[in-house]
């Protein structure tokens, strides 16, 4: 372990803002996709509910 | 076909395969979970500073398995619809088009993490290198195919059309992944690859390998939901969703006339 503080491990080395970027952008991406399909899928099952 | 008393086969028809593969994706997700958590918590933690590039090499732990994933479900995807050309199988222009977007948000996410590398180490956000330009070119080729499939409204031609676009890009793949032996660029060789050992220490690639296995878990789970979504989207019949036998589906499908 290499990080004396949490503000170290946020400065990353002065990198801090491109590597948080390129993780925070991945999981919101991922988060956001998991998402949009559990809502599609409620949606569909919704939508065919209405046929019966 | 029958293989440990199991008739395969009945799985590839969507009735059977929508509950079945329902089960299967919390597993899925919960492997693609761990396998990331652990894969921050080595990249993050355990791993050591890069002497070249500093704390800013961090990315690589997302930047390479997003890459990979873009390259490797573009590959998957075109098989499934090539498939799905060659035995005019329905479920398998499914897979396809479940896929898209899923590498369609890999490929984004590999030029956007790109980016942020490129900065500090290179200088630029953007060069128009090999490899950076044939990944793009990847974005637009997901993007033409989830495109085609929308702009036709007969589901079959869609299928057929997509399908064939997305065969006949299959040729770009192999040059973005040659890119960086074929040409000069400013993105650094491989320091993984099948014919020599790795150039990186072993706690970083574990870390690499690791997140690499998380996103295919993640793929995998979020792929089928999506085939899920497709299936009772164009399927559309009252009897999904719930526990009813193949013979009530079966008889609802022939009243509507089979679509």
């Amino acid at each position: 372990m290499q990080w004396g503080s949490l503000t170290e491990f946020l400065a990353m080395g002065g990198y801090g803002l491109y590597v948080w970027t390129s993780f925070g952008a991945t999981a919101l991406c991922l988060m956001w996709e998991a998402l949009a399909v559990w809502r599609r899928h409620t949606a569909a099952v919704a939508g065919n509910r209405d046929l019966s | 076909m029958s293989f440990m008393g199991i008739n395969w086969f009945k799985y590839s028809s969507p009735q059977a395969f929508y509950p079945l593969v329902g089960s299967m994706i919390p597993w899925f997700a919960a492997a693609a979970i761990v396998l990331i958590g652990v894969g921050l918590y080595i990249g993050f933690f355990v791993a050591p500073t890069d002497f070249q590039q500093g704390e800013a090499y961090r990315i690589i732990f997302v930047h390479v398995p997003a890459a990979w994933m873009s390259m490797f479900l573009y590959v998957v995807m075109a098989a499934w619809a090539g498939l799905g050309l060659g035995l005019n199988a329905r479920p398998s222009f499914m897979m396809a088009q479940a896929i898209a977007p899923t590498g369609a948000m890999f490929t984004f996410l590999a030029l956007l993490t790109g980016a942020m590398w490129g900065k500090p180490t290179w200088g630029a956000w953007w060069v128009w290198d090999a490899r950076l330009t044939s990944e793009l070119i990847l974005l637009f080729q997901y993007l033409g195919v989830m495109l085609l499939r929308a702009s036709i409204d007969d589901l079959r031609r869609a299928d057929r059309a997509s399908a064939v676009f997305a065969l006949v890009g299959v040729v770009n793949v192999p040059i973005i992944y040659f890119s960086v032996r074929w040409w000069n660029t400013l993105h650094q060789g491989a320091s993984v690859s099948m014919t020599a050992a790795p150039t990186m220490a072993v706690t970083m690639l574990t870390a690499m390998l690791l997140m690499t296995l998380g996103f295919w878990m993640y793929s995998i789970a979020v792929t089928l939901a999506r085939m899920r979504c497709v299936i009772v989207e164009r399927e559309r019949q009252p009897s999904w969703g719930k526990n009813s036998s193949m013979q009530e589906v079966a008889e609802a499908r022939s009243c509507n006339g089979g679509v």
